[in-house]
């Protein structure tokens, strides 16, 4: 652990912070096929994807935060800058206080064991060359390489324990294990380091429903026993209001509401988090009322001017259209919205 | 009498290693206009029922054995000629994949023009004028612009939109829908499924919808079938599986769901994982799983292990269980002194 003193430990202050957090991502090929001829003059033309536009979040010790929406609203981006994957265009993350972004690989290292990653397909995370155990003993070595040998792999079994899969399974390959066995293992890896911190992406999409409640069931045992804090990717609303305890609602790579799990569900504020929570095929008959969205999600390469969500909203104004809506406390809750604000929602 | 009836349907795959079950028994029937779920995770078979229907099974898979009627006429013994003008103009079918429905390097135009000229005596430009109206019911905006688009300038709800409008293109009685939202945001896909469901009512189309989605089921079917490891478990009003599931497996699926337990507590999970098709366990293919088919000591219980429960009726419904049975069956006693 000697590497580790460095990081500040205070036990109040969140655990990680986001600040005008922005991504964007180069759509143009080389700088000669950006250069074009307009008016007679020599003009440069860049285009960008802006998957991310000024994201402010904290993460709290021991919550589960979950940021929910859909395809291309940024919430991958979020979590994959979060874990150093991609470097942000701007904008600062905080980790226990300390500035993260644009670390040298080096400086990141102590921070690389306290934050861990389960990505949502386990067909694709597990290097189909290795067998189960050497997948596991990897980020042990390369993170402790004090460790001798017997340590390592008793440590290995106790993660292969601690999510299920039988320890002597270990010299089999990747291939060998189905869809749910992968993404225990997956865990398992992630556990292996003894993390404070998963990010987990999408981790049970590509599973089926019986399974998924498996997989859930066994995040929400790691996180009792092990003290662990996450941030939760998914698209899945009936996921979230179990799973988590706060949830950040992204549109466009926005965040228009950010609110307490239970407050979420039981009142929606923001017109995009009501169409969504209204949109889940529910079980019973006796729903609640759909609020239908016209239109679809506009392309985050122009972005819409003022509120993101305008073109889809059904009680936007010439304001919205105009103005960029700021993330304002009501409440427990953060709501990004004109409508909300001046009361006429 | 019924517009769809399969009995008995029997798929199978010769594979090297030999022959695998992919269908086990399947009977199931569909009135004019009704829509039918069926629930299943990968694996359970329900993709191969579809394709079945269809006669899209391709080497080496097979129908083995059973009966496919269809408004009275038996599909099995169709030839490739009668089924060319079944498929896509009597029954239609709508893919989980829009973008391999539709055909790349056609516009949307030419690829619903060829569909009406395939199987209609008309010109192109009433073909056009066609087109142009299912697209204006599939609620497309600008539709004359869309049909000299190609599929990939269009989003993944328009092009589900562009597959549906083909589907009902030549006013078929059957719609066989794969996972037909699985691919979409949930936004979209309560649009695209209020529309199917629509489209299916105003025209008394049939539809068989394929999903694992237990909300999207219990929203658009009247009736379903809940399939396991190729065999249907449970069938019955779609109302009556989803508020009082009788087969294990059933209740199990629909327990799992989280929003059956409350908030931050343990999910019912089913333990293990749905068996692979070339090694379905004996007897009830679900006993492994199944907390019924446990005896206190932890051994399976020796009816579900050595025979392929039989179909009781239960109320509405019909459910291949032995326990269902055996309950049944105390009852009876109980009720006859």
């Amino acid at each position: 652990m000697s590497a580790n003193h460095a990081i500040a430990t205070d036990e109040a202050a969140p655990l990680l912070e986001i600040k005008g957090l922005r991504k964007r991502f180069s759509l143009s090929a080389g700088l000669l096929d950006q250069l074009r001829f307009r008016g007679g003059r020599l003009v440069r033309n860049r285009k960008y994807v802006h998957a991310i536009n000024g994201v402010d979040l904290e993460v709290l010790r021991g919550e589960a935060l979950c940021v929910v929406g859909e395809s291309g609203c940024g919430k991958s981006t979020v979590a994959r800058t979060v874990m150093g994957l991609i470097s942000p265009s701007e904008g600062e993350i905080r980790y226990r206080g300390e500035r993260i972004d644009g670390l040298a690989p080096r400086a990141l290292l102590p921070y690389r064991r306290r934050m861990q990653m389960i990505f949502q397909n386990p067909y694709a995370s597990l290097n189909p060359r290795m067998t189960i155990s050497q997948t596991l003993q990897e980020p042990i070595r390369f993170h402790h390489p004090d460790w001798e040998r017997r340590r390592v792999e008793e440590k290995v079994v106790e993660v292969m324990e601690a999510v299920g899969i039988a320890p002597d399974w270990g010299k089999r390959f990747g291939h060998e294990f189905s869809g749910g066995q992968r993404q225990r293992i997956a865990i398992a890896r992630a556990l292996a380091v003894d993390p404070e911190f998963i990010v987990a992406d999408e981790p049970i999409s590509a599973l089926d429903v019986s399974i998924q409640a498996q997989v859930l069931n066994l995040m929400m045992d790691a996180q009792r026993e092990r003290d662990l804090t996450y941030l939760f990717i998914t698209h899945d609303l009936a996921v979230v209001e179990h799973f988590g305890t706060r949830v950040v609602v992204m549109y466009l790579g926005t965040v228009c509401e950010v609110a307490p799990t239970a407050a979420l569900f039981a009142t929606p504020r923001h017109p995009y988090t009501r169409a969504l929570l209204s949109a889940i095929p529910r079980l019973s008959d006796h729903g609640v009322e759909r609020v239908r969205l016209s239109g679809e999600v506009p392309t985050p390469v122009e972005l819409p001017p003022g509120c993101v969500f305008h073109g889809r909203c059904p009680i936007a104004n010439e304001r919205c259209r105009r103005e960029i809506p700021q993330l304002a406390r009501h409440g427990d809750t953060l709501i990004a919205c004109h409508a909300v604000e001046e009361g006429r929602d | 009498m019924p517009l769809l009836e399969v009995e008995g349907l029997d798929v199978r795959f010769a594979l090297r290693q030999g022959e695998v079950q992919a269908l086990r028994d399947v009977s199931f029937s569909l009135e004019r206009g009704e829509r039918l779920g069926i629930v299943g995770e990968s694996g359970a078979g329900k993709s191969v029922a579809a394709f079945a229907l269809l006669n899209l099974i391709s080497r080496p898979g097979f129908i083995h054995a059973g009966s496919i009627r269809f408004d009275n006429e038996e599909l099995t013994r169709y030839s490739e000629r009668q089924w060319r003008r079944t498929r896509g103009n009597r029954i239609s079918m709508i893919f989980q994949d829009p973008m391999m429905t539709l055909n790349p390097v056609l516009t949307i135009g030419a690829q619903m023009i060829e569909c009406l000229r395939a199987h209609r005596r008309i010109s192109t430009s009433e073909a056009r004028k066609l087109s142009l109206a299912r697209l204006r019911q599939v609620q497309i905006p600008s539709p004359e612009q869309r049909l000299d688009q190609y599929p990939h300038e269009l989003s993944g709800g328009m092009r589900q939109r562009i597959v549906i409008a083909i589907a009902l293109l030549l006013d078929p009685d059957l719609i066989v829908a794969d996972e037909p939202t699985t691919a979409l945001d949930v936004t979209i896909q309560a649009e695209i499924m209020a529309l199917l469901l629509e489209l299916c009512e105003r025209h008394n189309v049939g539809l068989i919808l394929i999903t694992h989605d237990l909300g999207v089921v219990s929203q658009v079917t009247q009736r379903m079938l809940v399939m396991y490891a190729g065999r249907v478990i449970e069938s019955g009003p779609t109302r009556e599986i989803i508020n009082d599931p009788q087969h294990p497996y059933t209740q199990g699926l629909i327990n799992a769901l989280p929003q059956m337990t409350p908030p931050g507590q343990r999910l019912n999970q089913i333990r293990g994982s749905m068996p692979s098709l070339a090694h379905i366990p004996s007897g009830c293919a679900f006993h492994p799983r199944c907390d019924f088919a446990q005896l206190p000591d932890g051994s399976p219980r020796p009816g579900c292990r050595a025979q392929v429960p039989p179909f009781v009726d239960s109320g509405n419904c019909r459910v291949a269980c032995h326990m269902v049975r055996q309950m049944q069956q105390l009852d009876l006693e109980e009720a006859t002194p």
